[in-house]
């Protein structure tokens, strides 16, 4: 154990800041905008979290791994809650989350509910090829340019 | 049973039985883009069955779980509307169906979002971005089979002339419903009809299918009374592992 071991809200934030979501470890929990909140009270750590889609299977083992991170950590009192209110949006998504899916090849969400351009080659020439894709959270596009289909973060 | 449990098992219900068989086409839909976007569908609207009977369980306050109301009631005791739990027979019948539900989700869930109950409008909150995504997806293919080839009009046709009937249950009244409506937690079932019907006529004329001129309605599911013989059957499966490994696990 570090001699510091006072734990604190921004420690907190920077130790959840390094667990990658499970479906796309390109971008971590807090960049994805499903983390809450982070209370401490002593040693004991309570981190709220917050689905993006109801049924999304990824919630189980980000709890898990929220767990598992802050235990490394030293913190031996660690609870999560949940809440829906108010509802996930992709707005609440990080800049810097944005940038890392786009740079992994998944469109990041847009206003518009569609890409803005192809994350292989930058093309605008694109076309929706379903609206359901390999998570909950993705959609499924195509680029008529490169011809490379690619996932699309939905917006909602 | 009170009124308010009795609303959040319909809620959780309809969101059950339509997200298992939803479920049904994982790996057997007609295409991959298809499959995965009716596994998607169901995995939401079983997620929003974990909100609702979550909800249920613990305003019942008899040591339930959402997975024993899930698992351990029979058929009697589900209070899903009776559309909802009629076998999918083909994919037509299967995104007719859930256009049909979707069209009139989308104002409920909407309403309740004012709900008097904070649990109720959370829960409405979040589910209606899903409705919402999911019936621009059934309102597209509904179309696009109905204006399809001969083939898949006549099978959209026929999806909806066998679905007609138990459409109308989503709007029939009742006492609970009554109950909710003077407490301010729902509107009444009949108020969201006209939205229903404006989106469900726009989308049949789009779809080159006839609007059915019989208003008759089956009713007995909202109320438990009468359930037909398909969802016992697609409990039995549905329910299956909890029946005979009580409590297990993952």
């Amino acid at each position: 154990m570090p001699l510091d071991t006072a734990i604190s809200e921004a420690k907190v934030w920077a130790w959840l800041d390094k667990v990658p979501d499970p479906e796309i470890p390109v971008i971590s929990v807090v960049d994805l905008g499903v983390v809450r909140g982070v209370e401490v009270e002593g040693g004991a750590v309570t981190v709220t979290l917050t689905p993006t889609y109801s049924g999304c299977p990824a919630m189980a083992v980000i709890s898990l791994d929220v767990e598992t991170a802050l235990a490394r950590e030293g913190v031996t009192s660690v609870t999560i809650k949940t809440r829906i209110a108010p509802p996930w949006t992709t707005d609440w998504m990080s800049d810097a989350g944005r940038a890392k899916l786009e740079a992994y090849g998944i469109a990041p969400p847009q206003a518009a509910g569609g890409p803005e351009r192809c994350p292989h080659c930058q093309s605008t020439d694109v076309e929706k090829i379903s609206q359901f894709g390999s998570t909950p959270c993705k959609a499924q596009w195509r680029c008529r340019d490169c011809l490379e289909p690619f996932d699309y973060f939905k917006c909602i | 049973m009170t009124h308010l449990f009795e609303f959040l098992l319909r809620q959780g219900d309809n969101a059950l039985v339509l997200g298992h068989r939803t479920s049904e086409w994982c790996g057997t839909a007609p295409a991959l883009e298809e499959d995965i976007a009716l596994a998607n569908t169901a995995l939401d609207l079983i997620g929003q069955t974990q909100l609702w009977l979550d909800y249920a369980a613990e305003v019942e306050g008899a040591g339930r779980s959402a997975n024993d109301l899930a698992f351990l009631r029979d058929a009697y005791d589900f209070r899903n509307a009776l559309m909802l739990e009629v076998p999918n027979e083909d994919f037509g019948r299967a995104l007719m169906r859930q256009f049909l539900f979707d069209a009139a989700q989308v104002p409920w869930l909407d309403a309740l979002q004012g709900s008097s109950d904070s649990r109720v409008a959370e829960i409405a909150a979040k589910s209606v971005k899903e409705a919402r995504y999911h019936l621009e997806r059934s309102a597209d293919t509904v179309i696009a089979l109905g204006d399809g080839t001969e083939e898949s009009n006549r099978r959209m046709g026929a999806a909806l002339t066998y679905l007609w009937p138990y459409a109308g249950e989503m709007f029939a009244d009742d006492a609970t419903d009554r109950a909710m409506r003077e407490a301010d937690v729902a509107p009444l079932p009949s108020e969201i009809r006209p939205a229903w019907q404006s989106k469900v006529e726009e989308t049949l004329g789009f779809a080159c299918l006839t609007w059915p001129v019989s208003d008759f309605a089956h009713s007995g599911g909202r109320s438990g009374a009468r359930h037909t013989e398909h969802l016992g059957h697609m409990l039995a499966s549905m329910q299956v592992l909890q029946r005979s490994y009580p409590g297990a696990r993952w």
